[in-house]
């Protein structure tokens, strides 16, 4: 009888150990890692909305912002064409994985490329620095919040790029790509918030 | 007849003799989750000796009024790096060591979900640690004789500005504590997704020991709780290098808010120091009262209440800032509200032990000093939660009481109740009962003497912070009594210290399991082998050796 | 050690005055304070129940069930696991309890700060410095430093309004026998209200780390009667005193730096940076409540203010025997 019980209870353990099925650690990993960064730049996020109309001397947003619609264009665009990619890479494609891969990177570039000429005719023209004001300390650090993660972010796209021309095995790319565009559209995300905050709120477009 | 589905007797391992750098290597270069453990709380214990010394100096000082022991720039840079070694470098480390070494061998995982994460996570800590005391060295900048900060330890602006605070002492605080939370976010990103996706077969999350609940909700608190921080300490190294203007008041910029981004970290920080104690509670007071923790899913859903509800409660240390009644209110609610999960906890541990039969060994004796103790610390707490009662007692000494309780009296003799509990897990060797005992009551004595007293000082109008004090207002006999219970706690300590050392050399074989205990770790050797189980087990229930203890009688067919 | 404290005791306690030293938040001697007891009052009592109630059930646990020493079995005790009923219980009652708490904090909250200044109150503005407080009489056009005079009155119809702002860190304003403490924060302007009962001297220190000397920056509130209130604010009004026999002091005065800092109403001194002279002489401590102001002490602090208060920002401005005669002397005119 005890003995019944017992193979009775093996048979349950071993069923139990073939059914277990736990979420995989890459992914909780980088979704808390998400969640860390939202709050750092809510933060950042909250000190530009705190300080909107406070500043005591000019230039202020009316007077030098212009809004960078096809910067954003480019980076929101480049979570569709990452998101190709991925398509390609998971249906083996290696040629379009790389094509559209290459793309997503030419989009970020260009996004920084239009960002830092932004900041330059900012600060040479205008005259906007971090110190000039409270708009130039939340803008700037804000702003070069989020191009950090962009510059992050493109560090590994040409990782994985590079490592797929050299050839690595197509299992280790494709986890990798996948939490790569997590990170990716999650910046993305950021720029929408930023976007909507830094550019659309003190033009009053809405 | 043991069934194959738990482990099994397994064969003792045998260590090879190794040279000294390759022993060396092994501990630097180390991934091992138990290594990495040990060396968190090893490092925590040696900066809980630096800032328990600085704290004796500072209680010195305070002895009689008027004194001369420090001039009054080393004291207040004294009390700065007290303040903050004891949370940064003591707390914080603590909640890493008892997680990565436990939480693998509760749950019958064979490591954590990143060990190289971990061990980033651990070297990074200690770098902040390094910088943070660089400034002894380095904090004249350029300028000067150098120095550590003196802003204290949540470095208040605008006295943290470039004008007030000059040389580079405030930016090693900054940087020093920045750099050591990117140790801590990564070990909590660690925890989390090793509860998540590394649990051995059969156990649901509803059967995942207590310490690993509330080790969790503490990852998850750290998670959202130290970018306020990181971002703050950011926006005052831009203020301070680039001439930002958050915190500049002459250009518009807010001195409040760097306290709101503070607290914002801040009070949840004092939940992510407690918890640990959380943890170890719900171990030990169930084995040492022979029954499992009463109401467990209270217990989750008080954790996870904290781990909301403290979110929301910041600007009770804003109390005296000038906010509007409204915000006065809703803190003060807010506050009192946390107190509710926080008591149900008290409740539920003493009613673990009635009905019990309590063996009074030294982890069971530092829970109920902690038990009585955090009472205490929580009614206080109470008491200054109620935003009018706090108009009085704010930045006083009796501020300083109330979270000396709860950390001394609450973290870290629940930190001491763990270490007498594990100690045989980690070492092999049993620490010595009679030494343990003299350890808690001198401990126990001295801290009482030492803080009961300072609630009076507060109430009389003491003030925080002041490195010297007139006679005559009714304050020197409490601080000389308060200084003299530093020698009992002193004395405590050293006993603990003599008891590790001793033990880890000549103590008592330990065995795998030396209390009789449920959880997985007591199922694999005394110290537990590199890979942590022989075969993972499967369990049915939160008590598995339980189970296999009582086959007539198992948890699961009641759970 | 000993002879530093006898010392120390002898210099601040200021002869005379009538000081009330012991500062007990227990004793409040204006309405904040009382309201603010009222509450506190009420959450010790409800406090104390819980811990006699919670601490007992600890203790009577730990007394009777620990295991007898005679006790060798490995019988183990009813295994426990839990109880709805109880823990229901012990849910619902703290957080009645709470509620409670909550609504006598929100009463007494609104009571202190949503009352208004009456019309007639004094209205008078601090201004936190490094560690020295600037004190503004704005209706009677006169500035002040370290000591408060206010008027009392047993009925409390006279209240002080206190407008408190900070032109360097944040520091904060505690009389803890008059009422709660209020910060004095840069760019930004905090009120709150006192309305001392009898007259005397209240002790307070400022709240607020503030650098180096937090320590050393003392507050008194002089609650005068309100004849004596009005003798002091006309003396206060009048500018310097001009003495002719003193101008070849006076001229040395003005010959110093201390004019950078130092304003001396009716005299070329217009420095603002540090505290307003114009009647030294009338007040009972110097440096913000460090030193008794007597002669020997004004000497000594201006011959070395970094003795008394290390870190301050009065330096010493090296002056020989003969100058610092004639400051002195000077100085003591300023009734």
């Amino acid at each position: 009888m005890a003995q019944a019980q017992e193979h009775a209870l093996t048979a349950d353990a071993l069923q139990m150990e073939r059914e277990w099925t736990l979420p995989d650690r890459g992914t909780v990993g980088v979704i808390f890692l998400i969640i860390t960064e939202t709050v750092l730049f809510s933060m950042f996020v909250a000190a530009y909305l705190i300080y909107i109309g406070k500043s005591l001397t000019g230039p202020y947003p009316k007077d030098v912002l212009e809004l960078p619609i096809f910067a954003s264009i480019c980076l929101l665009s480049s979570s569709g064409t990452i998101v190709f990619a991925e398509h390609a890479l998971k249906k083996g494609e290696l040629g379009k994985f790389k094509i559209w891969w290459l793309v997503t990177i030419l989009l970020g570039l260009y996004f920084l490329y239009a960002t830092g000429s932004e900041w330059y005719k900012l600060i040479y023209e205008d005259h906007l620095t971090i110190s000039t004001n409270l708009f130039g300390s939340t803008f700037y650090s804000l702003v070069g919040l989020h191009a950090s993660h962009v510059i992050v972010g493109m560090t590994f796209l040409l990782v994985v790029f590079f490592t797929t021309l050299r050839g690595f095995p197509i299992q280790t790319q494709e986890r990798r790509v996948k939490f790569l565009s997590w990170y990716w559209h999650f910046v993305d995300w950021v720029w929408v918030i930023v976007f909507t905050v830094v550019y659309l709120l003190p033009l009053k477009v809405f | 007849m043991a069934t194959i589905d738990y482990p099994l007797e397994h064969p003792k391992a045998v260590t090879p003799e190794f040279s000294f750098s390759e022993t060396l290597y092994k501990w630097v270069a180390t991934v091992d989750h138990k290594r990495l453990g040990l060396m968190y709380v090893v490092s925590a214990l040696f900066f809980l000796v630096v800032a328990g010394i600085m704290a004796s100096v500072i209680r010195l000082q305070l002895a009689v009024p008027l004194n001369h022991l420090v001039d009054p720039d080393t004291f207040n840079r004294l009390f700065t790096m007290h303040g903050t070694t004891m949370v940064f470098l003591v707390g914080m480390p603590m909640v890493a060591g008892f997680s990565n070494y436990l939480v693998p061998l509760m749950i019958g995982a064979r490591d954590m979900a990143f060990p190289r994460l971990n061990a980033f996570g651990f070297w990074i800590f200690l770098l902040g640690g390094f910088l943070l005391y660089f400034s002894y060295i380095g904090g004249g900048g350029l300028s000067g004789a150098g120095s550590a900060p003196d802003v204290g330890w949540f470095a208040y602006a605008p006295l943290t500005a470039k004008a007030f605070s000059r040389g580079a002492a405030t930016d090693y605080w900054a940087l020093g504590v920045l750099v050591s939370g990117v140790g801590s976010i990564a070990s909590a990103i660690n925890v989390i997704a090793t509860a998540f996706c590394m649990r051995c077969p059969g156990m649901t999350l509803s059967r995942m020991p207590m310490f690993v609940w509330v080790m969790v909700v503490d990852s998850w608190l750290i998670l959202v709780a130290l970018p306020p921080l990181s971002a703050a300490q950011i926006m005052l190294e831009l203020d301070r290098h680039l001439g930002a203007n958050f915190f500049d008041t002459q250009a518009g910029g807010s001195a409040v808010l760097w306290q709101h981004l503070f607290w914002i970290f801040g009070h949840p920080e004092v939940y992510i120091l407690i918890f640990p104690a959380f943890a170890i509670l719900s171990e030990v007071i169930p084995i040492f009262s022979r029954k499992p923790l009463f109401g467990r899913p209270a217990m989750v859903g008080a954790v996870v209440a904290i781990g909301f509800i403290s979110l929301g409660v910041w600007a009770h240390h804003m109390f005296a800032i000038g906010m509007t009644s409204w915000s006065n209110t809703f803190f003060a609610a807010s506050s009192m509200l946390v107190g509710v999960p926080t008591g149900i906890k008290i409740f539920n541990w003493t009613a673990t032990m009635y009905g019990g039969k309590l063996r009074m060994s030294t982890p069971l004796l530092f829970c109920i000093g902690f038990l009585l103790q955090f009472l205490v610390a929580g009614l206080t707490g109470i008491m200054l939660a109620v935003a009018p009662f706090d108009w009085q007692l704010h930045d006083s000494y009796f501020v300083v009481a109330h979270f000396h309780f709860t950390l001394v009296g609450g973290l870290v003799f629940g930190l001491f109740a763990g270490m007498y509990y594990w100690f045989p897990k980690v070492s092999g060797k049993m620490l010595d009962e009679r030494l343990g005992k003299w350890h808690f009551w001198l401990f126990t004595i001295g801290f009482n003497i030492t803080f009961v007293t300072l609630h009076f000082a507060g109430l009389l109008g003491m003030p925080r912070r002041i490195y010297t004090y007139y006679p005559g207002r009714g304050w020197e006999l409490i601080n000389l009594i308060a200084t003299i219970g530093v020698i009992p706690q002193a004395a405590g300590l050293l006993c603990f210290v003599w008891n590790v050392v001793q033990s880890a050399r000549k103590g008592v074989p330990a065995g795998d399991d030396p209390w009789d205990a449920w959880t997985l770790e007591w199922a694999t050797s005394s110290p537990p082998p590199e890979y942590n189980f022989e075969k993972l087990p499967v369990v049915r229930s939160s008590r598995p050796l339980w189970d296999l203890k009582h086959p007539q009688d198992p948890d699961w067919k009641f759970e | 050690m000993f002879l530093y404290a006898l010392n120390a005791f002898l210099q601040v306690q200021v002869p005379g005055a009538a000081e009330k030293r012991i500062a007990n938040i227990f004793k409040p001697l204006a309405t904040p304070g009382d309201l603010e007891r009222q509450a506190a009052y009420l959450t010790l009592a409800v406090t104390a129940v819980i811990f006699v109630v919670v601490a007992g059930l600890i203790v009577y646990t730990v007394w009777r069930f620990r295991r007898k020493p005679d006790d060798d079995s490995c019988i183990e005790p009813a295994q426990v696991y839990g109880s709805n009923q109880i823990e229901a219980a012990w849910t619902i009652i703290p957080i009645l309890i709470v509620f409670v708490l909550i609504g006598v904090s929100a009463r007494v909250i609104a009571s202190v700060q949503n009352a208004s200044p009456p019309a007639h109150a004094l209205k008078v503005r601090i201004v936190g410095h490094q560690w020295w407080w600037e004190v503004q009489y704005p209706d009677y056009g006169f500035v002040t430093a370290n000591e408060i005079h206010v008027p009392a009155t047993p009925d409390g119809k006279q209240a002080t309004y206190v407008e408190l702002t900070s032109v360097d860190v944040i520091h904060s304003f505690w009389i803890p026998q008059l009422a709660g403490k209020m910060d004095l924060i840069p760019n930004r302007v905090n009120y709150m209200w006192i309305d001392p009962r009898e007259p005397g001297v209240y002790m307070g220190n400022c709240a607020e780390y503030c650098g180096t000397q937090h320590a050393n920056m003392l507050l008194r509130v002089i609650a005068d009667t309100p004849q004596d209130f009005q003798t002091w604010t006309q003396q206060q009004q009048t500018p310097a005193v001009s003495d002719a026999q003193l101008s070849p002091a006076r001229d040395a005065f003005g010959a110093l730096a201390c004019v950078n800092c130092h304003q001396v109403r009716g005299t070329p001194s217009v420095g603002k940076f540090g505290p307003d002279l114009t009647h030294l002489m009338s007040r009972q401590t110097l440096a913000a409540g460090v030193l008794v102001n007597d002669t020997k002490n004004l000497r000594a602090w201006l011959n070395d203010p970094q003795d008394a208060k290390p870190g301050c920002f009065m330096p010493s401005m090296k002056l020989t025997e003969q100058e610092l005669d004639q400051v002195v002397s000077y100085l003591q005119s300023l009734k």
